[in-house]
C-alpha cells in the first residue's frame, strides 16, 4: 500500500496516530496540579512542533543523506514566510496561493544558492551556505524594505488590496474559511484538550510530508544520496554525476523550509528578518543532530525536544523552585535554587547545551540511538550492529561508529 | 585496430615529466599488463586513462572515441571502469546497495530523479545484483555494512561493482596490493575466471610479478615514463631491458 513496506507502513501509521493525538498526549497533566506547567498541548507550541518538524525532515534530506551540512537554511524559513504574508497583502487571507508561492520560491532561491554554494563541499560548502544566509537576512533587514518592511516586518494594513476580500471572508489566516486561530476546548475530569484548527492544518501537511521523506528515503535516489556522503570517488567512477543529485538534495530541503516558514507565517500573519538569521540556520542543525541525523523520526524527536525547552523550561522560574523545594529545610532550599537557578527560566540554553554535549558525546546517533538501545535493552535484543540478516537493508538509519 | 589507443600522451609535473610520448594499443579481449619501477608512471597514465588528470599533449581513443577532457563519470558511462589499489566502496551501505548502485547507473546513466520509485520494486535490479553477488559468493554478506568486510572481501565486492556494469574495458590499479599470497592467489583465479567468463579486455597496472606472469597474455614495461618494450610473458622475462630498468644500469 502506497508503495511502501510492511514495516514503514506500520511507521507512518504510528506517526499519523501520534500526530493526530498529540492535544492529547502533551496533556498529560490535569489543570491546577503543581505539574500542569509541563503540559505543552496548547496550540501555540504544537504548532511550533509540527512547523519545526517539518523544517527539521527537510534539512535532513540534504545534511542526513547526502552529509551536506548548510548552516543558511533560515533564508529559506523567511522567504516562505516572506511570501505567504504578500498573498496575505495581495489576495486574501486564504493561505493556499501563499503557501503555494512560498515553496516556488525557496524553490528558486535554493536552486541559485545550492548551484553556486555546491560547487565546494565540507566547511567551504557550510560557509558559503552560511554567506548566503546573511546576505539574505542583511537584504531583508535594510535594502529590500520595500519588499520586506525591513526590521518593523511585513504585515497586513487595511489599506492593502487584498483583491479577493469579500465582506464575510474571515480577517485572519485561514483555509477556505477553516480559520486557524479557532479550536475548541473539550474538558474532562481534570484535564482540558485544546483542538486547535491550526494545529491539525500543520499536522496533516506534516504528515504528508513526512510520507514524502519516507518515500524518498527508500528510493534509488535516496541511496544515490547516501552513496555521496560515503564517497564519491567511487560515485564518479560509477558513472555518476553526484552536483544534480546534491542540487536536487539541496531544492527539496529548501522546498521544505519554505513550506516552514510559509506555515509559520500561516499561524501568526508577519514575517521578520530575525527569521533569516543565522541562529535559526543553527537551530535546526541542532535539532536534526539531537534527534539524529539520517533517520526518518530523529529530526522530528529533535524539533519537538528543542522547541520544548524553549517554550517551558524557559517558564521555569525561581518562586516555582521555592515551592518544590518547600519541604526542605529553609538553608538547603535556599542553597538547591541557588544551584538550579543558572539552567532555568532565561538560563534554559543552558540545560539545553549541556543535554546537547551529552547526547553528542555518549550517543552520536543522536536521540533515535538512545531509544534503539533502551529497547535493545528491554527486549534482549543483539546489540551488534552490521549482522548478516534482512533487518538492516531497510534501515538507512544510524551510521555504524565504534561504541 | 585496438580497443585502446594511446599516442604521443606527455604529461609533467612541475620539474618531473612523468609521461613522455606515451604509445599504447591494447587489442579487444586482451588482458595486458603494464609494469614498470616505482615511478615510471603507470598510475599517470591510468589516471589520463579514467579522465582524474589531463595530459599536457596527445590523444587516447575508446572505441574510436577520445577520452581526453571527459569527466570520470562520463568515461564510465562510454564503459570503462576501474579498480582502486585501496578499494573504493560505499562503506556506510550495505553490500547489496553497493552492488544496487552501479546497477541503477548503468540503466539510468549519470543522473536521474527517481525519488518516488521504491527500490524494492526494483525486481528485475535487484535480482541481476543479487546474481552478481552469487557469482562472487558473497550473497550471504547481502545484509552486512560494507565498511565491516575483511580487506580481500572489500576487494572482491568492489571488483563485483565493476563487473555488474558489464564494461568493456577493466582497469585494475594494483588489484593484489597488501595481500597475502593466498589472498593473492584467489583475485588471480577470480580475475583469469572473470577474463574467460566475460570476454572483458583488462589492463593490469602490477609490481608483483608472480600475479603479472600468471595473468597477462602481453606485457608492456613503462621505466620514467616511456614504454621500453611490449611483448608476451614469456619474452619479457628474459629481456635485458627490463633487467636494466629493474636492476639499475649494473646489470
Amino acid at each position: 500500500m502506497l508503495g511502501l513496506s510492511k514495516k514503514d507502513r506500520n511507521l507512518l501509521i504510528l506517526v499519523i496516530l501520534l500526530t493526530l493525538a498529540t492535544p492529547i498526549l502533551l496533556q498529560p497533566f490535569p489543570e491546577g496540579s503543581a505539574l500542569a506547567q509541563f503540559n505543552a498541548g496548547y496550540p501555540d507550541l504544537m504548532q511550533r512542533f509540527a512547523i519545526y518538524g517539518i523544517f527539521a525532515i527537510g534539512f535532513n534530506i540534504l545534511f542526513g543523506l547526502t552529509g551536506y551540512l548548510s548552516f543558511g537554511h533560515a533564508a529559506f524559513l523567511g522567504v516562505g514566510s516572506y511570501s505567504v504574508v504578500w498573498m496575505y497583502k495581495l489576495l486574501s487571507y486564504n493561505v493556499l496561493p501563499g503557501l503555494i508561492l512560498a515553496v516556488i520560491m525557496s524553490a528558486l532561491f535554493a536552486l541559485l544558492i545550492g548551484f553556486i554554494s555546491l560547487r565546494r563541499s565540507g566547511i567551504y560548502f557550510s560557509i558559503l551556505t552560511l554567506a548566503f544566509a546573511q546576505m539574505s537576512f542583511n537584504l531583508a533587514y535594510s535594502v529590500l524594505t520595500p519588499l520586506t518592511n525591513g526590521e518593523t516586518g511585513l504585515q497586513v494594513y487595511t489599506n492593502d488590496p487584498q483583491v479577493l476580500m469579500s465582506a464575510g471572508s474571515p480577517s485572519s489566516p485561514h483555509f477556505f474559511g477553516i480559520v486557524m486561530n479557532e479550536s475548541a476546548k473539550i474538558d474532562v475530569g481534570g484535564w482540558q484538550f485544546t483542538f486547535s484548527n491550526g494545529y491539525y492544518f500543520c499536522a496533516i501537511i506534516a504528515i504528508l510530508v513526512f510520507y514524502l521523506s519516507l518515500r524518498i528515503f527508500r528510493s534509488p535516489f535516496g541511496i544515490m544520496l547516501r552513496a555521496i556522503k560515503t564517497n564519491q570517488t567511487r560515485m564518479s567512477y560509477t558513472g555518476l554525476n553526484s552536483r544534480p543529485y546534491t542540487l536536487a538534495a539541496f531544492v527539496i530541503s529548501g522546498m521544505y523550509a519554505g513550506l516552514a516558514g510559509g506555515l509559520l507565517a500561516s499561524m501568526d500573519p508577519l514575517a521578520g528578518a530575525e527569521r533569516m538569521q543565522w541562529t535559526a540556520s543553527g537551530e535546526v542543525v541542532l535539532m536534526t543532530i539531537l534527534g539524529g541525523a539520517g533517520t526518518l523520526m530523529g529530526p522530528v524527536l529533535g524539533a519537538g525536544f528543542i522547541k520544548y525547552f524553549e517554550n517551558i523550561f524557559s517558564k521555569i522560574n525561581d518562586n516555582i523552585l521555592h515551592t518544590w523545594f518547600s519541604a526542605l529545610p529553609d538553608g538547603l532550599e535556599d542553597a538547591i535554587v541557588f544551584m538550579l537557578h543558572p539552567f532555568i527560566g532565561k538560563g534554559w540554553n543552558l540545560t539545553l547545551g549541556l543535554l546537547f554535549m551529552m547526547v553528542v558525546i555518549f550517543l552520536p546517533g543522536g536521540l533515535i540511538e538512545g531509544g534503539t538501545r533502551i529497547w535493545n535493552l528491554v527486549t534482549g535484543k543483539n546489540k551488534k550492529r552490521g549482522v548478516p540478516g534482512k533487518a538492516k537493508e531497510h534501515h538507512p538509519t544510524p551510521t555504524p561508529h565504534v561504541n | 585496430m585496438g580497443i585502446l589507443e594511446v599516442s604521443n600522451v606527455n604529461k609533467r609535473f612541475g620539474g618531473l615529466q612523468a609521461l613522455s610520448n606515451v604509445n599504447l594499443d591494447i587489442a579487444a579481449g586482451s588482458l595486458h599488463a603494464i609494469i614498470g619501477p616505482n615511478g615510471a608512471g603507470k598510475s599517470t597514465l591510468l589516471n589520463v586513462l579514467v579522465g582524474k588528470l589531463l595530459p599536457d599533449t596527445g590523444t587516447a581513443l575508446f572505441n574510436g572515441v577520445s577520452v581526453i577532457g571527459r569527466k570520470p563519470h562520463e568515461i564510465n558511462q562510454l564503459g570503462i571502469s576501474r579498480v582502486f589499489q585501496t578499494p573504493e566502496i560505499f562503506g556506510d551501505l550495505t553490500v547489496l546497495e553497493n552492488i544496487l548502485i552501479p546497477c541503477f547507473a548503468k540503466r539510468d546513466g549519470s543522473f536521474r530523479m527517481h525519488a518516488l520509485e521504491s527500490v524494492a520494486s526494483e525486481k528485475g535490479i535487484i535480482e541481476k545484483a543479487e546474481q552478481m553477488l552469487t557469482d562472487v559468493d558473497m550473497i550471504d554478506k547481502r545484509g552486512m555494512t560494507a565498511s565491516s568486510l575483511s580487506r580481500g572481501d572489500k576487494r572482491r565486492l568492489e571488483m563485483a561493482m565493476c563487473l555488474v556494469q558489464e564494461p568493456k574495458l577493466l582497469l585494475l590499479d594494483e588489484p593484489t596490493a597488501g595481500m597475502a599470497r593466498a589472498d593473492t592467489n584467489n583475485t588471480i583465479d577470480l580475475l583469469n575466471h572473470i577474463h574467460e567468463s566475460r570476454e572483458i579486455t583488462m589492463v593490469i597496472i602490477e609490481h608483483d610479478m608472480h600475479v603479472v606472469f600468471s595473468l597477462a597474455k602481453r606485457i608492456t614495461v613503462l621505466a620514467q615514463g616511456t614504454p621500453l618494450v611490449e611483448d608476451t610473458p614469456d619474452n619479457i622475462k628474459g629481456h635485458p631491458k627490463v633487467k636494466e630498468a629493474y636492476l639499475g644500469e649494473a646489470a
